[in-house]
């Protein structure tokens, strides 16, 4: 079994304390970052490690901390996003709620490498016994003098604080977390200006998932050149998949990036293997990433073997591949409908866009509608090329990536799945029964079978 | 109207809402947690709470309580309040019930599980029954995708739910009779 | 100073010039060149923070600078995006930037009432152009439209909600110019709209500039005296000695006859008011005699209104079988969502 880093203690009696914590070797990031390294060190350790940001992007840490702008006299902060919406992903929940020490430990630590005298962490509002898990331990750490003015006599003083939201998906977007921090409606901030260099109360500040900032413990405690020798190139460490759907075994794994995607559906150590017949498709990253047919996620267009990398599951672009995204990973049994899936996706995105834009105000509702009827038995085969030309409409065209998010299930669902898409047209009667697929299931025709 | 009923935009009909002494003492210091002339902040904590005081949901008398207090324009507090989907505009029943629809949970029987409740209580999602005890709704993805079909209730999550387990639950409730809120300890 | 190409045609400007601000320096520079210009919705010079909503004034950067030469990879919002010297954009001369502006005018378009022929705003409204100028009416839609009842807010001012494609401006116009916004936008996603929320009065010396920097229908005029085509009017240019010292009252007169039958700010060629006027110039001098007439309002923009056609153009639906059984879907609608 692999070393597991964030979740290596989280079965250990009491861990979810202090004491136990600390029992646990905890806080010794922090003890080692502000006695022994400077905050440039730290960083230098983080850049090291390769890690990449765990929130969806994929984006380098330490490239991101490097940005962040230092004008004199003027406070930066540190935000952690915990607002965790991403439809598959329950990651940041567990993690926050077994082994809360280790984010604000990762808060602290990160906090001295950045020169943030003060931190958030936003956690969605349905969450609130989290954020209520969180302020206990944030109260443990502070009795403690892990938190407040002179930490460990090291002269770096930092306090944090827990905000919730009240049920919004868009407020996990960065600059609409920013704005909802503030009061505000979550509605995302049209970029430039970057949170690096304008962000909460028009401050510098860096916004990172709740993963990125707990890994950023092993990474200062064992040092980033230890941390960056697990993985495969620039997939380095481990990450937390939380896997639903129809698979035997849900729950969150730590996994070493560069596991093999068959070993990670499959064994029993993972996901199990199909609680069902047989295994129809997957969603690797959370429901913005692309839906990829079984075998696609199986092998990559080439043949080879796919594996639990960013760059492996993105292999043959949209067309062919998928993403890591957030790590919310569900797979499909072949009792599923894959219309009745995208107008589900569809549904979503309709119901949580901002509606500052508009073509994902208004295009987000149109893909829904159209959907809806199409699973309903009431399509016509011109809806499916209307939903194509919808969803380009939208993607790209938007001020933030939600657009991209609403667009990308339903343009990937009708080019691995179109010919379901038609059996809905020219089988409308049997498409009438809700569980229509559960009985029978769907079988490709021979013109996708070879395709 | 998609995703939410019509809010209640008048005080008619509608009781006064003060805050209570502890609620009180606790937006104070919620206000006083964020920077110098940063407080409006504390907006979204506060509605949780003026919510929760009022019943469970957000009338016209409870946001203007709230812009008050925060010292904000009354239209501030509506914008913010209508934004979230955990802010009620109109009144709910003791228990509100909110099931997770998304992807994840419909691959593991969230529609079953709706529509069970929706003819167990007699209502359509988004409606409340008759004797004010439960409102339905249907809401989005709740980070609990793995122990799916899910709802919360107040402050707990209810997970790996099946038909039998949802009866039961609701017969609980239904003899506690006992409001539940978000911000629940 | 930075150079930037757009269409073929350069020009240089200040540091922090927008690409829209760029090409609106050529069109002023020599109006052959006005095709430059990208549409603008939602951005307004005069209101900080205003564009980046509408997206219909997305235009291709093909080269991002000297410096940087890759292009952008996303069409960018002209309005919100600085120029970079060398900086080389496309607005009319790329098809697949002029399809993505087609897209976004038909989003636009979808849940927009199609009433023109009713509308007060009619011959002057924005969005009328827009799609006169850049695609098909929302031919394609099919399912019912969002509408909402007109209010008054107000004895001087008039909701229509159905019309509103919510850029934001009468907010800004609201928090910069008045001193106490009481309307804004509530609700999310294609549930938005712009509202008091409570039955309430917008009662501000400047409120009225909202209904000029409104660029549909959704804003207008109640004391306009007559239900009156504004083709069927006279503007003239007038002024008069405002007392409040935030007025320049240099406004245009609607006349009838020797009737005034609205009063307006003064809109320069790209539509935006000259100089914000007060309520008082806008709603009560209804009096020619308390003006000074200056003479004929040019009216310069290349528009409806210039034109003399005010329908919208629609094109025939695309899609050639009949429209599928609805009544049930509806049913399903109203039993989920709530
Ligand atoms: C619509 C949308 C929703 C998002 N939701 C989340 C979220 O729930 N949690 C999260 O960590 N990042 C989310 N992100 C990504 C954040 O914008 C941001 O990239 C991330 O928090 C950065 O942290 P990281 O670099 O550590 O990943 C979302 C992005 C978009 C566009
Ligand atoms: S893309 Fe959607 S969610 Fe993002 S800003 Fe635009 S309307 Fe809002
Ligand atoms: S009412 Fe007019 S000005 Fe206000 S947001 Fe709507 S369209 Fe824009
Ligand atoms: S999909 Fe139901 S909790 Fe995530
Ligand atoms: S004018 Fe630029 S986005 Fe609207």
């Amino acid at each position: 079994m692999a070393r597991k880093l964030l979740f290596e203690h989280i079965d250990k009696p009491g861990i979810r304390g202090l004491e136990g914590y600390r029992a646990n070797g905890g806080y010794r990031s922090v003890e080692k970052a502000l006695r022994t390294m400077s905050p440039d060190a730290v960083l230098e350790e983080v850049k090291k490690s390769g890690l990449r940001g765990r929130g969806g992007a994929g984006f380098p840490t330490g490239m991101k901390w490097s940005f962040l702008a230092k004008p004199e006299g003027v406070p930066r902060y540190l935000v952690v996003n915990a607002d965790e919406s991403e439809p598959g992903t329950f990651k940041d929940r567990y993690l926050m709620e077994r082994i809360p020490h280790i984010l604000v430990e990762g808060m602290i630590t990160s906090s001295f490498a950045l020169g943030a005298k003060t931190s958030y962490v936003y956690v969605r509002g349905e969450y609130f016994y989290v954020a209520r898990i969180l302020e206990q331990a944030i109260a443990e750490a502070r009795a403690a003098g892990w938190l407040g003015k002179n930490i460990l006599g090291s002269g770096f003083d930092h306090d944090i604080h827990v905000q919730v939201g009240a049920g919004a998906y868009i407020c996990g977007e960065e600059t609409a977390l920013l704005e909802s921090l503030e009061g505000k409606r979550g509605n995302p901030r049209i970029k430039p200006p970057f949170p690096a260099v304008k962000g909460l109360y028009d401050c510098p500040t860096v916004v990172n998932n709740v993963e990125t900032i707990a890994a950023v413990v092993p990474i200062v405690n064992d040092g980033g050149e230890e941390y960056a020798k697990i993985g495969i190139g620039k997939s380095t460490g481990t990450k937390l998949i939380s896997a639903g759907g129809n698979i035997k075994r849900p729950g969150v794994y730590e996994i070493d990036l560069g596991i093999t995607c068959d070993e990670f559906i499959n064994s029993d150590e993972y996901c199990g293997g199909v609680d069902g017949r047989a295994f129809k498709a997957v969603v690797p990253g959370g429901s913005s990433v692309p839906i990829v047919p079984y075998e696609l996620f199986l092998k990559t267009p080439t043949g080879e073997n796919r594996l639990m990398t960013y760059e492996s599951l993105s292999e043959g672009g949209f067309a062919q591949g998928t993403m890591m995204g957030s790590g919310g990973f569900y797979a499909y049994n072949d009792a599923q409908c894959i219309v009745r899936s995208t107008w589900n996706h569809a549904r979503f995105y309709h119901h949580e866009s901002c509606g500052q834009c508009s073509p994902c105000r208004e295009g987000t509702g149109w893909l829904d509608k159209v959907l809806e009827r199409l699973e309903h038995g009431e399509g016509r085969m011109e809806d499916i090329d209307l939903l194509w030309d919808i969803q380009r409409k939208i993607e790209g065209n938007t001020i933030c990536p939600l657009g991209d998010a609403a667009a990308w299930p339903v343009a990937s669902a009708i080019r691995h799945f179109r010919d379901e898409f038609e059996y809905h047209v020219t089988h409308r009667e049997k498409v009438k029964d809700p569980k229509h697929f559960a009985r029978e299931p769907f079988r490709k025709s021979a013109k996708f079978a070879t395709a | 109207m998609s995703a939410r009923t019509r809010p209640i935009t008048t005080t008619e009909g509608t009781k006064p809402f003060a805050f209570s002494e502890t609620a009180l003492a606790e937006c104070r210091e919620l206000i006083a947690r964020y920077p110098e002339g940063r407080s409006k902040s504390a907006l979204i904590p506060i509605l949780h709470i003026a919510q929760a005081e009022n019943d469970g949901w957000l009338s016209v008398n409870a946001m203007d309580a709230v812009a008050h207090l925060m010292g904000l324009r009354h239209i501030e507090v509506y914008e913010v309040a209508s934004f979230y989907s955990m802010f009620n505009l109109h009144p709910v029943g003791t228990y509100v019930l909110d099931v997770c629809r998304t992807t994840p949970c419909m691959l593991r029987g969230s529609d079953e599980l709706i529509h069970h409740l929706e003819k167990k209580l007699g209502i359509h999602a988004g409606e409340t029954t008759k004797d004010g005890m439960f409102t339905l709704k249907a809401v989005e993805c709740l980070g609990s995708c793995g122990s799916g079909p899910m709802l919360q209730c107040g402050a707990g999550y209810h997970e790996d739910l099946t038909i039998e387990k949802v009866d039961a639950l609701i017969e609980e409730l239904r003899a506690r009779n006992q409001r539940t809120n978000y911000t629940d300890r | 100073m930075p150079k930037v190409t757009i269409d073929g045609i350069s020009i240089e400007v200040p540091d922090g010039t927008t690409i829209l601000q760029a090409a609106r320096m050529i069109g002023e520079r020599d109006k052959a060149d006005r095709h430059v210009v990208p549409p603008a919705m939602c951005y307004y010079t005069s209101l900080k923070t205003s564009g980046g909503y509408c997206r219909t004034c997305i235009v291709k950067v093909t080269k991002g600078s000297d410096k940087d030469p890759r292009p952008m990879p996303k069409p960018v919002a002209s309005c919100r995006t600085a120029v970079m010297d060398g900086m080389e954009v496309a607005n009319t001369t790329d098809p697949t930037l002029i399809d993505a502006r087609n897209g976004v005018v038909e989003m636009l378009l979808i849940n927009h009432p199609l009433d023109c022929p009713i509308c007060d705003q009619a011959g002057e409204c924005h969005l009328q152009d827009l799609s006169y100028e850049n695609g098909k009416a929302a031919s394609r839609y099919e399912f019912e439209r969002r509408t909402f009842d007109p209010i008054d807010i107000g004895d001087t001012i008039k909701l229509h909600m159905t019309r509103c494609i919510l850029c934001y401006r009468c907010v800004k116009v609201a928090e910069q110019l008045t001193d106490g916004r009481v309307h804004g936008v509530i609700n999310r996603g294609d549930v938005a709209e712009i509202s008091t929320y409570i039955s309430q009065a917008i009662e501000n010396d400047f409120s009225g500039n909202m209904i000029d920097v409104c660029p549909v229908g959704a804003l207008t005029d109640k004391t306009f005296r007559f239900a009156s085509r504004v083709w069927f009017t006279k503007p003239v240019d007038a002024h008069r000695n405002c007392e409040n010292p935030k007025c320049s009252g240099n406004v245009v007169l609607w006349l009838k006859g020797n009737e005034v039958l609205r009063v307006t700010g003064r809109k320069d060629q790209w539509g935006e008011v000259e100089s914000f006027i007060c309520n008082t110039c806008r709603f009560d001098k209804k009096d020619v005699h308390a003006w000074t007439v200056e003479g004929p309002r040019k009216i310069d923009r290349h528009s409806v209104i210039s034109q003399g056609h005010y329908q919208l153009k629609r094109e025939q639906p695309l899609l050639a079988s009949p429209a599928p059984n609805v009544p049930e879907l509806a049913k399903r609608k109203e039993l989920k969502d709530r």
